[in-house]
């Protein structure tokens, strides 16, 4: 059944992705779309630049990974980061932390770290993010279980059409750490940025339109087989379909998930 | 922005369970708080704790999502006809048209941390505890979802302590864009280590029950509370009227130190609502008793409002519930519309010197037309919510 239909066309008007086989977008770019085979070694964790120097490695994983993205597409969309609204989303937040809070509450509860506890709310990354950029515009921090990637964009895409501004969205999910990792699993670094608005932009990457149904056998698309082992394990995994259908540019039908049997329909255009 | 009609809501905190008991607590003077008794060895603060929560069986097709947060969940969902409310919209619209969005900070850790405390020789979960569907932020969104059978979106907000009031600001889009024709919105946060020992890592905890705005203030008292809302275009009720959302782009921990963006979130709020400062009669403050919250907040209030706008920090009566604040808060603003009761300022004596006249020790009598409720979180996410009584102009 037919939920809800985009009351107009939204532009993608920068991208950006960040795995260790794929570190940022014109490396995922020419891998995904198939013009480059993947390197061999895996990238450094990296060092975003939108942090202090002295902040940019002990800065948590998450925190590392998201803001990395986050930064690659507004450059390459050449917005000031500090003019976008924001939607920040991660299935299971920063699970090494978790680990961490976990491990010392049940030993030597009196001695967690400042530090990490602050550290450890779902909305860190997004925190550090509007600090770092100095961007006093609203953000989000949302989890939708393994339909992270799916509920964010459906936010992004309703606070563009609301704000009739640029949204920037992120996505990401970090290494399971300890024995959570038996029930919370998820593999590697991912984060997947886009920018999204009314407009079309200078770099403008690409239009869609979106649809939600709620359908039970909703079937979410895959990326190739060579793109997805890249990811392979990730909670954040599900954005790597879209993110190869921009890649490889034209008119594509992308599905995922934004929850249990409701399903979102991005039909993706050319830039005009 | 268009009205969004508020057509049902509850609260379950340490001061009452249901809009009833929660209104005679405010309306007596009676808080909430005790002496911390959760935990293996409580720390020395205060807590507001919800009695029961612990014995408040989950409905048996969904005992892999038991955790404390969702009994607290399941026991607020019951109070004050909210279940059947959700079930009516659920007919009304459809299961498809109605979505959920929860606001939270602890999720279900809680039940993360008893896994890390009872791990077994090999290091493993406990087998009671080896479900995916606790140790996850989207825990209590997903057992909401399931319980009321909704095929919307199922999403959780996790801001810290602006959560949820920034759930009904994300409901309230939904709404507008025709995503869905009802939306549930609220917050569910429960007392766990994580918390407890994380606010006092910072010492922000207050050994003593929280004094908010005083001169002596000194830290917050963790809470727990479930609360919710039904919002949906049309229908009989108060109304969210506006919101503003901000950035502090300041620190992960502290509030900017001249409170530029909880003076952002309020005017925003404002003007989306169409008002200005001197239409809201009762303002319900973050007023988290923490030394810097407090001065900070007060100084906008201060600047922003008359000294007729009558405000308060209702933390005395129910601690802070972090990401059930927003939601808990909104009710008791709703309540202050609905009663004419505007409550004071529990356990605080002598006002610190950056008050203004607005905020008030003493609980008066007024229908305000016109409400605010502010949430402040860490990594410094604000929200603003403004509501309007059902008879507003």
């Amino acid at each position: 059944m037919k939920i809800f239909a985009s009351p107009q066309r939204l532009f993608v008007n920068g991208a950006s992705v960040w795995a260790p086989r794929m570190p940022g977008w014109e490396k995922a770019r020419a891998i995904l779309s198939g013009r480059e085979a993947p390197p061999e070694a895996a990238a450094a964790r990296p060092a975003p630049q939108l942090l202090p120097p002295n902040e940019r490695r002990r800065a948590p994983d998450s925190v590392a990974v998201a803001l990395e993205s986050a930064l690659a597409a507004c450059h390459g969309a050449q917005l000031e980061p500090s003019s976008l609204g924001c939607v920040f989303g991660s299935t299971h937040g920063d699970l090494a932390i978790t680990d961490y809070m976990c491990t010392t509450l049940a030993a030597t509860p009196l001695q967690v770290s400042p530090t990490r506890f602050h550290n450890s709310v779902h909305n860190a990354a997004a925190g550090y993010w509007t600090i770092g950029a100095q961007c006093t515009r609203p953000y989000t921090a949302i989890s939708a279980g393994p339909h992270t990637f799916g509920a964010g964009l459906l936010e992004t895409c309703a606070q563009a059409l609301s704000s009739a501004e640029n949204i920037l969205f992120v996505a990401y999910d970090i290494d399971a750490r300890g024995p959570l990792a038996a029930v919370a699993p998820s593999r590697g670094l991912l984060s997947v940025a886009l920018i999204v608005g009314p407009q079309a932009g200078p770099h403008v990457l690409g239009s869609f339109d979106i649809g939600l149904v709620a359908q039970e056998d909703f079937e979410p698309s895959r990326a190739q087989p060579a793109n997805a082992a890249l990811v392979a394990g990730n909670a954040s995994a599900s954005g790597l379909p879209f993110m190869e259908a921009l890649a490889l540019g034209g008119e594509h039908r992308v599905q995922c998930l934004a929850g249990p049997g409701l399903g979102l329909v991005i039909d993706l255009h050319p830039p005009v | 922005m268009q009205p969004t009609c508020i057509t049902a809501y509850t609260a379950t905190c340490a001061a009452g369970a249901g809009r009833e008991a929660l209104l005679g607590a405010l309306r007596a003077g009676r808080g909430g708080l005790r002496a911390n008794d959760f935990g293996r060895e409580p720390l020395a603060t205060w807590i507001g704790r919800v009695t029961g929560v612990e014995d408040t069986p989950l409905p048996a097709s969904l005992s892999n999502y038991l955790s404390r947060n969702n009994r607290l969940a399941w026991l607020g969902v019951q109070q004050d006809g909210f279940h059947e409310a959700v079930l009516a919209a659920r007919a009304r619209y459809g299961a498809e048209r109605v979505a959920l969005v929860l606001g939270t900070s602890t999720a279900c850790i809680g039940a993360t941390e008893e896994a890390y405390s009872r791990l077994t020789p090999a290091g493993e979960f406990p087998e009671d505890l080896r479900h995916r569907e606790v140790h996850t932020p989207n825990s209590t969104a997903e057992f909401m979802q399931r319980v009321l059978g909704l095929r919307n979106l199922a999403v959780t907000v996790g801001t810290a302590c602006s959560s949820s009031a920034k759930a009904f600001a994300q409901g309230a889009r939904l709404l507008e864009l025709g995503i869905a024709d009802a939306v549930v919105v609220g917050g569910v946060d429960s007392l766990c280590g994580s918390v407890l020992f994380g606010f006092n890592s910072l010492e922000l905890i207050s050994r003593e029950p929280c004094r908010p705005f005083d001169v002596a203030r000194n830290g917050i008292n963790i809470g727990e509370a479930a609360a919710f809302a039904l919002l949906e275009r049309a229908g009989d009720g108060p109304r969210l009227a506006g919101f503003g959302e901000s950035s502090d782009a300041h620190h992960m921990s502290a509030p900017h130190p001249a409170g530029r963006g909880a003076r952002i979130a309020m005017t925003e709020a404002l003007a989306r609502a169409g008002l200005a400062a001197q239409d809201v009669g009762y303002v319900n403050l973050h007023g988290t008793a923490t030394p810097r919250n407090d001065e900070i907040e007060a100084q906008v209030v201060a600047e922003m409002f008359p000294a007729a706008t009558h405000a308060s920090s209702t933390k005395g009566w129910t601690g802070h519930t972090l990401g059930a604040a927003g939601a808990l808060e909104a009710v008791i603003t709703l309540l202050s519309l609905e009663s004419g009761l505007m409550p004071g300022t529990l356990n605080s004596r002598q006002f610190d010197a950056a008050c203004g006249p607005q905020i008030r020790l003493a609980g008066a009598s007024g229908m305000a037309v016109h409400a605010m409720s502010n949430s402040f979180g860490f990594g410094g996410s604000n929200c603003v919510l403004l509501f309007s009584a059902r008879d507003a102009t």
